[in-house]
């Protein structure tokens, strides 16, 4: 037979189901009762979403997608905490002395946390501030590195956290990437403009030429209802052979006289100045990603367009009982997201890596960029944090392998089991004993 | 069997759900347990069900102390359960579903249905049931489905039944079918509780009446007693019952349905060439058993469905064909059915569901920009006006009582320049002194001349609120009649018969 809670979820307006613990309605009951005691404490479950509005995908989606600061936080503690052990395993040292463990166990415990330690203080000196450098400016350079590397993370991060917000999983990063990059390049080598254009018109290309592609599933979801899942994803191989496309032919991006599939690098022109002068290459990209979260926030927190992108995300029916066309709104959230995106493509090309549009120019942000968004909650701010991180494992993993020779790929699954465990809030509440929601 | 429940306390977190509830039902007695939504009546039974395990307390059985562990024990003891949702598989025979969970098999595990057969047979015949084993339960109507359910009880020889809510899904003459049935089975010595939030239903049948209010009993009430009496005990304090109004002024503006056929995308008609009016400043009530195609017709009004054939005008101008949202800004205001779906965004805070419809421009939004001020002082002018209890007005939604769920629903809709209300089942799952504040705010709307159309699948509502009411079956009218209509009329019309003199 099914659970009372189960049963619950199937009726969300049963009446004897109310009573059960968990429901809004018994949450609250001292909140609406006559003369009741303090109104500022707060009912029991304050935070307990509705009973399902689309069945349990939607709920789960939203858990996932919007979860708390905590869960996330707790997220990257356990997976940094994995990835110790991991480095245990990697590490010869530690390997060989565990072997006679029980005789000497202080060679064992020592070489454990020298490879640990080793291994963060790499980190924390690949990404901030390089303890070993005689001077502040080259000790710095690797902060400036990890702001250069966040930039098209919190871009696209944003790009994918805007969607969630609305109820859209855009897996299409990639694509969207590619495109823009591609797009933002051509204008960039080709179009014969003064300097003081050309730059702008060619970040504008990108963020354009992003939105359109994005648009296009949102477009194909409000007509057809085809799940945006779906047609992100294959517009990401399509994506990718168009472009590798116009990487091959001479009459469109690629280098004349040449065969590799690859454009002319970027005209010194068109790309996007440094911020700190040229022994930094942190350049313009980042700003404008902070740009990306102002405007996001404001989009998400003060516009009527963000306020029908949150109602459709977190409830669709009632937005379209109160007039909202969800349809088109699908589709506006995926123009803003696709452009988003967008210029996380034309930050690579036009920033990060000038010597031209290349197939592999997303560099895995627009996969990235998901866990980003999930990290940061789909809210702007936490998304920025989380392209900081993402940033700075970029920069310090590349110093984790040069100096204590782990492989980079240790960074990478850290990454991944960041994912993991957001994706696993009852896991996570399980292993820190975090009350749970069910109130049982 | 005597059922005693001593001191049974059941908390959740710091919620407590059960505060040391005691209770006896004798054997030959309907106890009524009677209590609002939420007031903990459901998770006393689940613990008596071994559903959950009480903190506190006990449960005896003719005076043996009893360890419930799951529904199992409870049943194995002689407790049976009909639920408000039947737990019936719907594509299993009557005779298949009173024997899952406790299949007689024969050599080789073979199942005897014929056992099963004979013993649904013999208990149908015994309470004069009239249901045959072999039909697919999928294909009963819902008030025979009920019976199975009873059936399946009193099949592993229950001595306590339990009837939660039993009513809420059946029309007045199967209630009645109902009643009789548990009258049956006290002559047959079988302790029954009871539950539900129904006065006139309590009153019928009940020889002993424990309320119940915010998880403690509160006092034990005689069958006697008045509806306002019993209403007071379970809200705490004084209840007007009835909705006073006075007789409609006709107004100019009016509602004109004709010829409207609703169908799915399969095709399914659910409303079946419907035509009716109403004027400014009149209540139209739909009464029907659910599912008759009042959700149907009720979307098709704000033109969420699809399929529509027909006309619907509101003083002259053509609805059909055109958007939600040029529908709502003609003036027309819908209280969905379900408000959790329909009505709320749950994650959002009370004051950004009172602008859930004004998205697209004054007061609320200016330049695209919100106008969180302006939002804020509406909001908390609203919270006061429709006595909504919350802490403030960002407060989440999902996390109001469903009273004050739906005040803040139809504080949203009421507050607009309305030309008509559509209020589908306004008071479903609300407390009964919210239901006396947002009937007379639907009253108060009528009084301002608007035309207005109620659905309920309650006909104590229907009644109390209409000028007129519509009997729709299975999609159609099946006549219109004056607020006074007695109560049987109606009923009878509610199963698709036509009583005499009565036109569609």
């Amino acid at each position: 037979m099914t659970s009372p809670e189960q049963d619950e979820s199937q009726n969300p307006s049963s009446e004897s189901g109310e009573e059960l613990p968990g429901s809004p309605e018994s949450g609250s009951t001292a909140a609406s009762r006559p003369g009741a005691a303090p109104q500022g404490s707060p009912p029991p479950e304050a935070d307990e979403p509705l009973p399902p509005v689309n069945g349990h995908w939607h709920n789960l989606f939203r858990t996932i997608t919007t979860g708390n600061a905590l869960i996330a936080f707790l997220a990257v503690l356990l997976a940094v905490a994995v990835g110790s052990l991991l480095i245990l395993f990697t590490d010869e040292t530690v390997r060989d002395s565990s072997a006679y463990f029980f005789s000497r166990p202080g060679d064992f415990l020592s070489a454990a946390w020298n490879a640990i330690s080793g291994a963060y203080s790499a980190l924390f000196r690949g990404s901030i501030y390089n303890t070993r450098a005689t001077d502040f400016e080259t000790g710095i350079r690797p902060l400036t590195e990890t702001l250069k590397f966040s930039g098209p993370l919190i871009a696209a991060g944003l790009g994918v956290g805007l969607a969630f917000r609305a109820g859209l999983f855009n897996i299409g990063g990639r694509g969207q990437m590619l495109l823009a990059g591609a797009a933002a390049g051509w204008v960039a080598i080709d179009v014969d403009l003064p300097a003081p254009l050309l730059l702008p018109l060619a970040i504008i290309a990108g963020m354009v030429a992003g939105a359109l592609w994005a648009g296009l599933a949102g477009l194909l979801k409000a007509r057809t209802g085809a799940h945006e899942v779906i047609v992100t994803i294959m517009l990401n191989y399509v994506g990718y052979f168009l472009v590798f496309y116009a990487l091959s032919q001479q009459s469109l991006l690629q280098a004349p006289g040449t065969v590799n599939p690859k454009s002319l690098p970027i005209p010194k022109d068109a790309q996007m100045p440094r911020l700190l002068g040229d022994t930094y290459r942190l350049h313009l990209g980042f700003l404008l990603a902070l740009v990306a979260v102002a405007v996001v926030w404001w989009i998400l927190n003060r516009s009527a367009l963000g306020y029908r992108f949150r109602a459709v995300g977190a409830n669709p029916h009632a937005a379209r009982t109160a007039g909202i066309d969800v349809g088109r709104t699908y589709i506006y959230a995926m123009l803003i997201a696709g452009a988003l995106v967008g210029l996380a493509g034309t930050n690579q090309v036009l920033g990060t890596v000038t010597s031209g549009v290349a197939g592999d120019l997303d560099a895995g942000i627009g996969f990235d960029a998901i866990t980003v968004a999930l990290l940061g909650r789909s809210h702007p701010l936490g998304i920025l944090g989380a392209g900081l991180l993402f940033g700075a494992f970029k920069s310090g993993g590349f110093a984790m392998q040069a100096s204590e020779g782990i492989p980079v790929d240790i960074v990478l699954v850290i990454q991944s089991l960041i994912v993991l465990f957001i994706a696993a809030p009852p896991l996570i509440r399980a292993l820190f004993r975090l009350p749970t929601k069910e109130a049982k | 069997m005597q059922l005693a429940l001593r001191g049974i306390t059941k908390r959740f977190g710091s919620l407590v759900a059960n505060d040391r509830i005691s209770l006896t039902v004798e054997p030959g007695e309907i106890h009524c347990l009677l209590g609002e939504n939420g007031a903990g009546k459901s998770t006393l039974m689940n613990v008596l069900y071994g559903l959950y395990q009480a903190d506190e307390g006990e449960i005896a059985l003719d005076g043996e102390v009893q360890h419930f562990s799951g529904p199992g024990d409870a049943i194995a003891a002689g407790i049976g359960m009909v639920h408000q949702h039947f737990m019936l598989v719907p594509v299993f025979t009557v005779a298949e579903n009173v024997m899952l969970g406790n299949e007689a098999t024969g050599l080789g595990g073979v199942l005897d249905l014929d056992a099963a057969r004979a013993r649904v047979r013999e208990i149908s015949q015994r309470f004069g049931f009239n249901v045959d084993p072999d039909a697919v339960v999928e294909d009963l109507p819902v008030g025979v489905q009920q019976r199975v359910e009873i059936i399946k009880a009193l099949s592993r020889d229950a001595r306590v039944l339990v009837f939660d809510e039993p009513t809420a899904v059946l029309t007045p003459q199967e209630t009645d079918d109902l009643m009789g049935t548990m009258r049956q089975l006290k002559e047959a010595g079988t302790a029954i509780v009871f539950i539900t939030h129904k006065l006139r239903e309590v009153r019928e049948v009940a020889d002993r009446i424990t309320v119940i209010r915010l998880g403690r009993v509160v006092g034990e009430a005689d069958p006697g007693a008045s509806n306002a009496e019993l209403a007071s005990l379970m809200v705490g304090r004084p209840v007007e019952l009835t909705v006073h109004k006075e007789p409609p002024v006709l107004g100019e503006g009016a509602l004109v349905v004709s010829g409207l056929t609703v169908a799915d995308a399969t095709g399914l008609v659910h409303v079946d060439d419907v035509s009716f009016s109403i004027r400014g400043g009149e209540v139209l009530a739909v009464a029907g058993v659910q599912g008759n195609g009042q959700t149907e017709l009720t979307e098709a009004l704000l033109g969420l469905q699809d399929h529509v054939l027909g006309s619907i005008t509101l003083d002259g101008q053509e609805l059909v064909g055109r958007t939600v949202r040029q529908i709502l800004d003609a003036g027309v205001g819908f209280v969905p059915e379900d408000r959790q779906v329909d009505g709320l965004v749950g994650t959002f805070t009370i004051a950004e569901n009172l602008m859930l419809d004004r998205s697209f421009g004054p007061p609320f939004v200016r330049a695209g920009s919100l106008q969180l001020g302006r939002l804020e002082a509406f909001a908390q002018e609203k919270l006061t006006e429709y006595d909504v209890r919350a802490p403030g007005i960002s407060t989440h939604a999902g996390n109001l009582s469903g009273g004050n769920q739906q005040k803040v629903v139809v504080a949203r809709e009421l507050s607009k320049d309305l030309r008509f209300l559509v209020a589908a089942q306004p008071t479903r799952g609300v407390d009964v002194g919210s239901i006396e504040f947002i009937h007379k705010q639907i009253v108060a709307t009528r009084d301002t001349g608007i035309p207005v159309l109620v659905v309920s699948t309650e006909l104590d509502e229907v009644v109390a609120l209409a000028d007129r009411i519509m009997v729709l079956y299975r999609g159609r009218i099946v006549g219109i009649v004056p607020a006074d209509t007695p109560r049987e009329v109606l009923g009878l019309m509610m199963t698709g018969e036509r009583p005499e003199g009565v036109v569609a």
